[in-house]
């Protein structure tokens, strides 16, 4: 029986192999000759050439029609402009009737003011009035163009030329606006791809400037220093040391948000471990700190060498508008062409320019106001430190006194409206500036919100009293 | 759009060609000469690559005395240049103490309040001694005084809208307001020839960014298009196709021009885009910052003089260093989106408020071009303005150079092309007392080099035609005249018309 299948399946095997060995059986190709089976592998050759060369699928593209385009942008409603009025948004400010000094006028009545960066009472100084008045006279008020374009005025020089020479750097630059001196300074500096650890509590400014520059942004802790090491640590072993990346560390002097002072010693020793620059704001510091008013770097007695870039709005202690940034002598150089705050934007008013440059002289001729300004601080932290609801959140030599709120009632909408009810009672009440705190939205800092104090050398005893009484007595209805 | 001649742009590339070249030679010896000395940043990385400063360091230094010119008086038609003089090749300018007296074609001054005026320079000082330099606050904190609450009702009603916020410079007023109004999930549409602080504001907001063609008059009648044709395909393709990738629909769209486009002079065509913005129900925001109190029967700007209703405009800003002779900018529209600002805007919240003598002297000068004062100098001023322009604009015409700009507009930018020109020009006006412009790249593009002329009501005519006849000079010399002159026999009649 085996073998019987056998011998068939020999058989048919036998006849299949001749079947096909038929047609080339005469077949001879350049002395070889063919088997059958070199035409299955030529067909399969052929099989996978075609398949290779085929394109693989794709869903047919169709674009959008005429009429299709016309009927979405007919279907299309925008969002209003801006979202509906508020009642909270509807809030006037006080108008003053008179030069925002100590005392000021509101509404016809004497009011103590605490609301202005009046550090040192320069506002209504004659020596300001009179320089301002004999520039005014020469120059008209405008500068009427870019500095790059007629409109570096001589005052702007000299005023350059003596903020140097106060603060013994190299060189200044002017700007015309406070606000605009970080958020042009900061992206002419740090481009794409630069690390800046930048403090979290910053003004509005600064984080408009580090927004701009679209380098990557490290936040530490409000005046952490052990924040601020972890985070350089972090960094430093993160990215291997590039030679061509920019490190900076952006801090200010006396922030704005809460009135700590940044302890520039240890920033200056950690910058120098891990090779980190410093962009310094000044603005509170400049003329208050330091025993000659030269700023932090005077206060801690850090050489300012160290500081690379140090920028500051001259509408604090200064009592005039503007800013100006000063640095080396490349810093400021590199700065001329490319920032555009500078040279896209018209030049300071001389007046202004010329009333800076008096300032300064005054402070330098006149270190008394340092040291009173400095008693008023004392006496009015005296006054505030058993307020109830609130505590006291700055550093006991800011000019900056700032009270934050202990227990926030978890909204920080509330926490506003709560505070400027206090501001508005304070004042109708007791006739007392005081500044509570706003936000933006634009505005990212987190910080505790609470009310701000302005110390100015100009201010009396009597009127730090008051302040202290009203506020201690509002505290106490508003807050428990 | 600039027709530039196939023969000016061969040799303008090659000029740039050459200075590259020059430059990267002398980048390439400074590199192996300072391969000896030692490197002293001791571990920082530089603060600024070598590339990144190149234009500055081997072109802008060539022809640094031409630009930044220091002056020692008022920027009035008239104004003292203090001379500088360099040891090191232009590298560093130092100031002397002499300065020329020159005729001033430079200056933003339109209406000629850059200098000491009878009417507003007494009640400036006035306010300067009544509240002082600056008030150290920030508005909603003790900076409003009176004189502020007055500039701004001022304000608006000059404009013609019914609120108006003012902040204290221009550039940070475009930086701090096109984010508040605007932010992800918007788009902006912008004019391709927008100034850098629009740009910078839009960059901040978060918000889309287009670009339309900037349609100039001339190419549009050239070419028989319908005005901003771009403007709409780019608006209808946007909203069909909604935000980038999750194509959802926008939330809003903003359309951003200006008045009067500083760098060439030409007006914007306000009807045309309003039309086409309220069709698509898209917002505008007018930039009047050249245009207003320098255009209009009456100063109001883009707005009265193409007849536009300034309702239908949302947002116009402007800004007061140009016309008025003082520093700041405003932000111009209906009730809601003042309060909202002012609530919002974080120019207002956190930045020193205007100063107030500056308000002082916008509240004068706005009072004196609406005859307010009794006086009828603010008309005056105006009519001066426009006829200056005209002239002068004609006179440059019919000498052959190549003038940009429209009628009515009173900056004038003639073009140079090649980079050695600029310098050129420049010294030899200087030589004979007359203080010009010049702009190059990276505020133009890199070919169209151009000189800028500003023309103010206070210049009288004997100083144009001084002035003609010198650019006239400086013209021949440096051989920008590109357009052939017209021929003398016109103004020979035109000679006689007037002995007549």
């Amino acid at each position: 029986m085996d073998t019987n299948l056998v011998e068939m399946f020999r058989a048919g095997l036998n006849w299949v192999t001749m079947a096909l060995d038929a047609p080339s059986a005469r077949v001879v190709l350049f002395g070889v000759r063919i088997q059958w089976h070199i035409f299955v592998e030529v067909l399969l050759g052929f099989v996978i050439v075609i398949l290779l060369s085929q394109k693989s699928y794709k869903p047919p593209k169709r674009p959008l029609t005429e009429q299709e385009i016309d009927e979405l942008c007919d279907e299309w409603v925008p969002e209003p402009l801006i979202p509906p009025i508020t009642e909270d948004m509807m809030h006037e400010p006080p108008v003053l009737e008179s030069a925002a000094g100590p005392h000021t006028t509101v509404n016809g009545k004497d009011v103590v003011n605490f609301a202005s960066a009046n550090y040192l009472g320069l506002i209504g100084h004659e020596k300001l009035l009179e320089s301002c008045t004999s520039a005014l006279e020469k120059y008209g008020v405008g500068s009427c163009g870019p500095r790059g374009f007629y409109g570096t005025i001589d005052v702007h020089l000299d005023c350059e030329t003596r903020i140097s020479k106060f603060l013994s750097t190299p060189d200044t630059i002017l700007y015309s606006y406070g606000l605009s001196t970080m958020f042009s300074t900061i992206p002419c500096f740090c481009k794409k791809g630069d690390i800046i650890v930048a403090d979290e509590g910053v003004h509005w400014g600064i984080q408009n400037g580090l927004q701009l520059s679209r380098s990557t942004i490290v936040y530490f802790k409000h005046n952490d220093m052990d924040s601020l090491r972890s985070t350089l640590e972090k960094i430093m072993t993160k990215n291997k040391r590039s030679k061509n990346l920019r490190r900076y560390i952006v801090a200010e002097a006396v922030y704005q948000n809460s009135g700590q002072i940044a302890p520039l010693d240890e920033i200056v020793k950690l910058k120098e471990k891990y090779k980190f620059r410093v962009i310094l704001d000044e603005s509170n510091s400049f003329g208050v700190l330091g025993r000659s008013g030269r700023g932090l770097a005077e206060h801690h007695g850090v050489p300012i060498e160290k500081i690379d870039v140090v920028t500051a709005a001259m509408g604090h202690a200064l009592a005039t508008e503007g800013g100006f940034c000063t640095g080396n002598a490349r810093i400021i150089d590199y700065q001329r062409l490319s920032s555009s705050g500078y040279v896209f934007s018209a030049s300071l008013p001389p007046y202004l320019a010329s009333a800076a440059i008096t300032a300064i002289d005054v402070i330098d001729q006149n270190p008394e106001l340092l040291v009173k300004m400095k008693q008023n601080i004392a006496l009015l932290w005296k006054g505030l430190k058993d307020i109830k609801g609130m505590s006291l959140a700055s550093h006991p030599e800011s000019p900056i006194v700032f009270l934050k709120l202990e227990k926030s009632s978890g909204s920080t909408k509330e926490d506003l409206l709560l505070l400027e009810k206090m501001a508005d009672r304070a004042l109708k009440e007791d006739s007392l500036l005081v500044v509570s705190s706003k936000k933006s939205f634009l505005d990212k800092c987190r910080l505790p919100v609470g009310i701000k104090l302005l110390v100015s050398a100009g201010h009396s005893e009597s009127d730090l009293v008051k302040v202290s009484e009203s506020l201690k007595r509002l505290a106490s209805e508003l807050l428990l | 759009m600039i027709t530039i001649p196939y023969l000016t742009a061969v040799s303008t590339y090659f000029s740039y060609g050459l200075l590259f070249a020059f430059g990267q030679l002398r980048d390439y010896s400074r590199r192996i000469f300072d391969w000896w000395s030692t490197n002293n940043l001791h571990g920082y990385a530089p603060i600024c690559l070598a590339h990144e400063d190149f234009y500055i360091r081997r072109l802008y230094h060539r022809i640094q005395d031409c630009f930044g010119r220091p002056i020692s008086s008022a920027p009035d038609a008239w104004v003292d240049v203090v001379e500088r003089f360099s040891n090191d090749n232009n590298k560093t300018l130092k100031r002397t103490t002499k300065s020329t007296r020159c005729l001033n074609l430079g200056s933003y001054n339109y209406l000629g309040f850059g200098s000491y005026d009878e009417y507003c320079t007494p009640l400036v000082i006035d306010s300067l001694k009544k509240f002082s330099p600056s008030t150290c606050s920030s508005r909603v904190d003790a900076g409003t005084t009176s004189v502020h609450a007055e500039l701004e009702e001022c304000v608006a009603k000059y404009v013609g809208k019914p609120a108006a916020i003012v902040t204290g410079m221009g550039y940070a007023t475009n930086s701090a307001i096109i984010p508040v109004l605007i932010g992800k999930g918007g788009l902006i549409i912008s004019d391709s020839l927008n100034h850098t602080s629009i740009v910078n504001g839009a960059r901040g907001s978060g918000a889309t960014i287009r670009v339309f063609q900037h349609n100039s008059k001339a190419i549009l009648m050239l070419l028989h298009f319908p005005p901003p044709a771009h403007l709409e395909r780019v608006l209808k393709e946007q909203i069909a196709e909604g935000q980038p990738r999750t194509h959802r629909p926008w939330k809003k769209i903003m359309v951003v021009v200006e008045g009067i486009y500083s760098m060439e002079g030409e007006i914007c065509q306000l009807p045309e885009i309003v039309s086409i913005c309220k069709k698509y129900k898209a917002y505008v925001y007018l930039d009047e910052a050249h245009s207003i109190g320098a255009i209009g029967k009456t100063g109001r700007g883009v707005c009265e003089l193409l007849g536009v209703d300034t309702a239908d405009v949302d947002i116009m800003m402007g800004t007061f260093t140009k016309s008025f002779g003082s520093c700041g900018g405003y932000i111009a529209g209906s009730k809601d989106l003042i309060q909202y600002l002012k609530y919002h805007c974080p120019a207002h919240l956190y930045a020193t408020s205007i100063s107030t003598p500056s308000a002082q002297q916008i509240i004068s000068a706005i009072t004196v071009i609406l005859g307010e004062d009794g006086s009828n100098r603010g008309a005056q001023k105006l009519a001066r303005i426009r006829e200056n322009s005209n002239f002068f604009r004609a006179e440059l015409q019919k000498m052959g150079f190549e003038v940009l700009g429209d009628n009515d507009s009173p900056v004038m930018p003639i073009m140079l092309y090649n980079p050695a020109k600029i310098p050129a020009f420049s010294r030899e006006c200087l030589r004979e007392n007359v203080a010009v412009v010049v702009v190059g790249f990276p505020a133009t593009p890199l070919l169209l080099a151009r000189a800028r002329i500003c023309i103010s009501a206070s210049h009288s005519r004997e100083d144009l035609i001084k002035a003609l006849q010198v650019i006239s000079k400086a013209g021949d010399l440096t051989g920008i005249k590109y357009f052939p002159a017209a021929p003398k026999k016109q103004e020979e009649v035109k000679d006689t018309i007037k002995l007549d």
